[in-house]
């Protein structure tokens, strides 16, 4: 099987500061990866490498395209490329606000998406829209609503989506659940994993909310000072952790 | 079925003062199709850490644990999900599950994963817990609320909704009635029928007397217990 996404050896340096650090992995189909450490690991940055919002001082990413097979997206032209993050790729933000547009109306957030990808039909469009609403648990009656009225909990939502709407192959989430309180961050998990699961995507998350990685990702990748420290299946990470950086971080969770 | 086979586990504990803890040495052991073996000794002797290993929750050190092809112990973790998915069954001691997820689509989860129609899933799921006598009023609720033995019940069923080859059963008549155990004890007769290899944890002696095949003693895979 061929990898969707295949990173090789991602290093991004700020300075003498290393953001990351010769990061590769391999991610199949259908497969949510989970990438947790605390803050300033260089999992934000690792994310951002991938996805093409930053560039990487050496490495490669390669996507397998549906139209040319597996390509090194570092090295393809800004508009295939912005093409690629329009189509197979979303990308969710950990503050809505910044994968929305708050002065335009919810179902023109969604609608805006699917335009940019060639839908042309008002009707279908709007059609789409409010199933997609309905499909997030926000009620279709507010779809002309601007986000600006929404709490924080539906404008998640909301941006999940936008981003889902045009069908991607591929999701990046940075911190999906940050910010929220604990009752949305269930229902917005379930809601994340029901389509996750649903349309057989694969997800790159980013948390440091292990609870977060243990019922969403098959696998988990544990970063440090922008080092990979341990990588595995989820529960195993978690329930047995090798590496000391891991221990911690596994034994400092409250329990309740 | 499931073959392991030199098999050793350590903890290192490196938060305090790299203490090591050496578990498993030297274990081997062997199962069938069609056959039980059930794991004995004394609590901290090992039992649940073979376990863990055998479903590739713990990290094996050394050695070698084949489970229909796959070993774990060297596998790549979609492998090891795969291996999960269709072949290795896992009735844990402990219900882990999304909120709000009600305990009809918990029990018809595994089937979906292996393919089935939402509908025939749903239907199996239904009279799976009907024979577990689950009241019906709760199946569309989430089972996080539910009481020890309802809860152990949801696990029950969903290990055994789905023929899987391969079983690991932890004490999977723990805080049963006696009638539930009685079911719970069929479906495991009705699974080895079936040809499923399986390894469980008994404490209830009965439990194990009637359906345990052979008995291994994990005492023996104590390190320095072999030399």
């Amino acid at each position: 099987m061929t990898p969707l996404l295949s990173a090789q050896g991602i290093t991004k340096r700020y300075g003498a500061h290393i953001g990351c650090a010769d990061v590769s992995f391999d991610l199949y189909p259908g497969e949510v990866m989970g990438i947790v450490g605390e803050s300033g690991s260089g999992k934000t940055t690792l994310l951002n490498c991938l996805a093409g919002q930053l560039a990487p001082d050496s490495g490669a990413v390669i996507f397998d395209t549906r139209a040319d097979g597996p390509r090194d997206t570092l090295t393809m032209s800004e508009p295939e490329r912005r093409m690629l993050s329009r189509t197979d790729w979303a990308f969710v933000h950990q503050h809505a606000r910044d994968g929305l547009r708050m002065n335009v109306s919810a179902g023109g957030n969604v609608g805006e998406r699917l335009m940019a990808v060639g839908a042309r039909h008002y009707g279908t469009i709007r059609e789409e829209a409010a199933d997609w609403l309905g499909r997030v648990e926000i009620d279709p009656a507010r779809i002309d609503d601007r986000p600006t009225t929404f709490s924080g909990g539906m404008q998640q939502r909301l941006q999940i989506a936008r981003n889902l709407v045009t069908g991607p192959r591929l999701v990046f989430m940075d911190e999906p659940t940050g910010g929220l309180d604990v009752s949305v961050q269930a229902r917005l998990l379930d809601l994340l994993r029901g389509l996750v699961r649903g349309m057989g995507l694969s997800a790159i998350v980013v948390t440091h909310d292990l609870a977060v990685v243990r019922l969403l990702a098959d696998r988990l990748m544990v970063m440090r000072g922008g080092h990979v420290v341990e990588a595995g299946l989820t529960d195993q990470v978690l329930d047995d952790p090798q590496h000391p950086y891991t221990q911690l971080l596994v034994s400092s969770v409250l329990q309740v | 079925m499931i073959h392991v086979s030199n098999l050793s586990k350590t903890f290192t504990l490196h938060n305090q003062g790299g203490a090591e803890i050496e578990v498993l040495a030297g274990c081997g052991l062997a199962v069938a199709p069609g056959e039980c073996v059930a794991l004995t000794g004394m609590s901290g002797a090992g039992k649940s850490t073979v376990m863990r290993i055998l479903y590739g929750n713990y990290l094996a050190a050394a050695g070698a644990v084949v489970i229909g092809g796959t070993d774990l112990a060297r596998a790549e973790p979609r492998e090891i999900l795969a291996l999960r998915r269709s072949t290795l069954g896992y009735v844990s001691q402990f219900l882990r599950v999304v909120p709000r997820v009600p305990t009809l689509d918990v029990v018809a989860e595994p089937l979906l994963l292996n393919g089935a129609s939402p509908e025939a899933a749903r239907e199996a799921a239904r009279a799976m817990l009907a024979r577990l006598n689950l009241p019906e009023r709760l199946w569309a609720l989430s089972p996080t609320t539910f009481s020890g033995g309802e809860q152990q019940r949801v696990n029950v069923a969903r290990g055994f909704v789905h023929p899987y080859p391969a079983l690991l059963l932890d004490e999977p008549t723990a805080s049963l009635d006696g009638t539930n155990r009685e079911v719970v004890l069929d479906l495991i007769d009705e699974a080895k029928g079936r040809g499923a290899a399986i390894v469980g944890i008994f404490h209830d002696e009965g439990a194990r007397r009637r359906v345990a095949d052979r008995e291994i003693d994990v005492t023996g895979f104590a390190p320095g217990a072999a030399a």
